[in-house]
């Protein structure tokens, strides 16, 4: 058994445990420190596992249930980071949980580990148990303000979609595992062309995606995200639609193009209906949003569905594409909502007017609000515009070919058109909004270097998307989506 | 270094630097935005004049890989030719011209500078980029500004919708554009959107027609939805309308020339059959855009959208140039694209004066202004009179070098169209004239200010004289123009139907 490969994960459960601990004799003030100190911890963690990652190949752990390649490495660096950055976000919302703001600290590490766990899956028995141990924080992290009814409303709506997810993944599993014989990845990929006929298998698997579905969000189990992301704490909303959404495309990818390449590519016709109807449903169902968390959750429905796009080209470039657009979509998420933290630990509704003068108030705030909505709205020079060229750039490679992958750009055209519409619509609150209160807001040491390093990512990966890229295509390499199946692929869709 | 490099350089790392500049230092940001913005103009004077004419290929060349992995293959690449040299020029000087005229922007004159010389570096760097990612990344980088300044610093209780509007429609043509640009790049066999790399490609392999038939109206309606093509126009006049006058003086004189410069770039010299069945339709479209928006024009009451509108008519000449597909409509092209930069920075600046002194722009409400600003309204006289192609000004030599190109390619209706369009031009610019600067001073209107101090008037005098430099020397321009416009002529009429035919014609194309 090699434990030297979980390092990272024990230092993180390790980091958990003494911040629950610390609670006992850290005094209310001081317990800031504590999530700025993990927050330390954690930056250093995800730069010694960027620079270490030079030298690993593939190992694997507890007979191959656990792996740990260069896939595995970028989403530990990316959820680290991640959890930086929510921790610095939870320290500035701490006012708003009253005396118990450690315990939350405590379950974004626990959450954290279980994301990371979910990057080295190579099983589905360690897919689900790491799903589990992120879920179930969540039910706790989402409901965390529990004198506020919406918080409440959002925790039990996360819990009854969450368990019915996991049902219907475990229901998955079991049909996988009593078709295949094996829940692991690199025995299923071995015997996928024989397992492509079993109607069972199929089957388990639809059921796999399905409970990934209600992860990342995708029409038709996208129904939870928008309740669920206007009620819960803004840092514990931040966390879900950067690491929860990460970690279930992560898994996707691993099942999708680790475990069955070659069913896959069979079913990139229904990748690429999932993709256009989320993208359509996300947008169109923002435009009349008033409150800003719930527009980041028609937001994300609508982020979710151009991923999917990368998942249905089903080649090395979609794959790159998602895990690049990922990439900067937790730069640009994480700085919009640590300013709306900032924000609403200030006020009590959510609603877009309490942006107004923001542009007086704080321009560092507007700035990263401004910059994060237009990078969402994949505006260059920023991280949004790069990931969403990659992604239109891979199904694009079908036109000519294929009417479907033609109308599929059709759709997320129309639906970066009408994004655009409902993010500036943030800005123009940011900037013409009118509001009698102009006092201008100070900023924290630990908020600037958030805002900062989210600025930071989102011009660095738009403008120098080079060192980037490289990570992710030795990332994308280990995935088995080369070229010999985008060439049957299109021979398939040519028939 | 490439003198190019400074142009782009100098605007960005000024802004970067008004960003460290406190904000309740404003004379001292407006300062930094006009050394930086007069360097950049400067900068892009020298460069004109250091330009050789008749040199084949790019001059100025400078090329660093920017992305190179995972089947992307991006360059910074800048560099010119004939055509783009005018147009980095006229961007640079407008640019400066635009931070002059804003002198009077007091809230958030901060972050005002900041969004507009980022505009200016996007402008410049959009003309001077030979890989068509790095041109799309400049372009778009004007989008966001254009949209706070029309916003904040805005006029009109309508800015809000006008804001909207023109970020919709920009976006929605540079989205379909980037579709047949990615297009272009998987089929154009380069894998690179790095325009010489383009050009070698398909020299040897001329793009299928199925390819042709999606990128080129891709490419025609996007960029032309950024020019203002008819019918997909609405945008413009609202917008500049609402817009404050240096971002109207930017965007309708150089940020839109960017689609047309696009076009003449790619679409034309790559694609012969899309040019063959496609110009055509451009032809009549570009009626709609001459004679349709002239007759707006003539009803507007409000200055602004009367000058929006004629500009997108003075935009029809320049797509009949193009759809003329010759020489010499090509080359009236690029020098109504020229002169109409400094023809509309000019009509804007001016009518930002006037409400930013009389607080309206009203037609109906003003007159006699002449009276109060002698060197405004006969710098109003000078302008319009330009608009309406009176000879001796820029724009009178590129419409009438379009004309004799529209002669020879189209039917009659269609030069007699922009004929038309001439006369439905000096209508309105005249009763234009008459209704601000001549009849009765109102009394409201009694101490009205005119532009006095030689600072005040400079950026109106640089413009005037650019009109007049190359309304007199057109040759200027045009000698620079033409060889570049002789080659794209020669590509998009090629009827080459072989590979080997394309390869012998390229051959044989150069010297």
């Amino acid at each position: 058994m090699n434990y030297s490969l979980l390092w990272l994960e024990i230092i993180v459960v390790l980091m958990g445990l003494f911040t629950l601990l610390a609670d006992i004799w850290v005094p209310g003030e001081s317990k800031k420190w504590l999530a700025h100190g993990a927050a330390a911890i954690l930056g250093v963690l995800a730069l010694s596992a960027l620079f270490q990652s030079d030298v690993a190949s593939v190992t694997t752990a507890f007979n191959g249930l656990y792996v740990q390649d260069d896939l595995a490495t970028f989403f530990k660096v990316f959820f680290l980071a991640a959890g930086a950055i929510v921790l610095l976000m939870s320290a500035e919302y701490s006012g708003r949980f009253g005396t118990a703001s450690t315990e939350f600290y405590a379950l974004v590490l626990f959450a954290l580990v279980g994301m990371m766990l979910a990057a080295s899956a190579n099983d589905f028995v360690l897919m689900y148990v790491a799903l589990e141990l992120i879920t179930v924080t969540f039910y706790i992290l989402t409901s965390y303000q529990r004198n506020r009814s919406a918080s409440l409303e959002a925790g039990v709506k996360y819990l009854i979609m969450g368990a019915l997810s996991s049902g219907f993944m475990v229901f998955g599993i079991a049909l996988v595992f009593g078709t295949a014989n094996t829940t692991s990845f690199t025995e299923i990929i071995k015997h996928q062309k024989d397992l492509a006929g079993v109607p069972l298998f199929l089957v388990g698997l639809l059921f796999v995606l399905v409970g990934l579905g209600f992860k990342i969000a995708a029409v038709p189990f996208q129904m939870w995200a928008p309740d669920v992301y206007q009620g819960s704490p803004a840092p514990a909303t931040a966390f879900l639609a950067v690491g929860s959404k990460a970690a279930g495309f992560v898994l996707l990818l691993r099942v999708l193009f680790a475990a069955v390449p070659a069913i896959t590519a069979h079913w990139h016709v229904l990748f690429a209906i999932l993709a256009a109807a989320t993208i359509l449903y996300g947008s169109l169902c923002a435009i009349p949003q008033r409150s800003v968390k719930r527009l980041m959750g028609y937001s994300s429905i609508a982020n979710a569905g151009y991923l999917l796009l990368g998942i249905s080209a089903s080649s090395a470039d979609g794959v790159n594409g998602v895990m690049y657009y990922l990439l900067g979509y937790l730069f640009t998420v994480l700085g919009a909502f640590t300013v709306l933290s900032i924000i609403l630990s200030e006020t009590d509704g959510d609603d877009i007017t309490a942006l107004a003068g923001l542009g007086q108030r704080s321009p560092l705030l507007a700035g990263t609000l401004t910059l994060a909505m237009a990078s969402l709205a994949g505006i260059p020079p920023l991280a949004g515009f790069f990931g969403k060229f990659l992604l239109l750039k891979s199904v694009l490679a079908y036109a000519g070919s294929s009417h479907l992958y033609v109308g599929l750009v059709a759709v997320a055209l129309v639906g970066v058109v009408i994004s655009l519409y409902y993010y500036f619509g943030v800005v123009r609150s940011i900037y013409w909004g009118t509001t009698p209160d102009l006092s201008p807001i100070t900023l924290s040491p630990g908020a600037k270097v958030a805002l900062l390093a989210c600025i930071a990512g989102m011009i660095w990966l738009g403008t120098f998307p080079n060192n980037a890229m490289g990570r992710i295509v030795s990332a994308g390499s280990v995935l088995k989506c080369a070229d010999p199946l985008k060439s049957a692929l299109v021979a398939q869709v040519k028939k | 270094m490439s003198l190019l490099n400074y142009i782009i350089l100098t605007p960005i790392i000024t802004a970067l630097a008004i960003l460290l500049i406190p904000a309740n230092y404003q004379f001292v940001i407006r300062c930094a935005a006009l050394l930086g913005s007069l360097i950049t103009a400067c900068f892009g004077l020298l460069a004109f004049f250091l330009f050789k004419a008749g040199l084949p290929g790019y001059q100025f060349e400078s090329k660093i890989e920017w992305v190179k992995l995972g089947g992307i293959n991006i360059n910074y690449h800048v560099g010119a030719d004939g055509i783009a040299i005018g147009l980095i020029m006229a961007a640079a000087v407008v640019g400066f011209c635009a931070v002059a005229v804003s002198w009077k922007i007091e809230k958030q004159s901060k972050m005002f500078y900041i969004l507009l010389l980022s505009m200016i570096t996007g402008a410049v760097g959009a003309f001077a980029s030979l890989d068509l990612f790095a041109f799309y990344f400049f372009n778009e980088l004007a989008l966001v500004p254009t949209f706070i300044t029309i916003g904040v610093w805005g006029r009109g209780e309508d800015r809000s919708y006008a804001a909207f509007k023109i970020t919709l429609y920009l976006t929605l043509g540079a989205l379909v554009a980037l579709v047949g640009l990615i297009v272009l790049y998987v089929k154009g066999g380069a894998q690179s959107l790095d325009i010489v790399d383009l050009h070698a490609a398909i020299a040897k392999t001329p793009l299928s027609p199925a390819a042709q038939a999606i990128i080129f109206p891709c490419l025609l309606f996007g960029f032309g939805t950024l020019v203002g093509l008819f019918p997909f126009h609405s945008w413009a006049p609202s917008g500049y309308g609402c817009a404050p006058s240096a971002t109207a003086m930017m965007h309708a004189g150089i940020l839109k020339k960017a689609g047309l410069f696009a076009l003449l770039r790619v679409a034309l010299p790559l694609m012969p059959e899309g040019v063959a069945r496609w110009m055509p339709v451009l032809a009549i479209l570009c009626v709609g855009n001459l004679l349709y928006c002239g007759f707006v024009a003539m009803r507007q009451r409000d200055l602004n959208l009367l000058i929006g509108n004629s500009s997108l008519a003075h935009m029809g000449f320049a797509f009949l140039g193009i759809a003329s597909v010759s020489v010499i409509g090509i080359t009236g092209t690029v020098l109504v694209m020229v002169a109409h930069a400094f023809l509309a920075a000019l009509s804007f600046a001016i009518s930002g004066w006037i409400s930013q002194d009389t607080g309206t722009l009203d037609m109906g409400k003003l007159g006699g202004l002449l009276k109060r600003m002698p060197f405004i309204g006969s710098v109003m006289i000078i302008c319009f009179l330009a608009g309406c192609g009176v000879p001796g000004f820029a724009n009178f030599a590129g419409e009438v070098t379009v004309l004799f190109g529209a002669w020879k390619t189209f039917h009659w209706v269609v030069a007699a169209a922009a004929w038309g369009g001439l006369v439905i031009g000096g209508v309105y610019m005249l009763r234009a004239i008459r209704s601000v600067l001549h009849g009765e001073l109102r009394s409201e209107w009694a101490d009205a200010h005119d532009a006095s101090s030689f600072w005040r008037q400079a950026p109106y005098a640089i413009l005037v004289l650019a009109l007049l430099v190359f309304g007199f020397v057109p040759n200027l321009l045009s000698d620079r123009v033409k060889p570049v416009a002789a080659e794209i002529v020669k590509q998009a009429t090629l009827k080459a139907a072989t590979p080997v035919a394309a390869a012998t014609a390229k051959v044989a194309a150069q010297p």
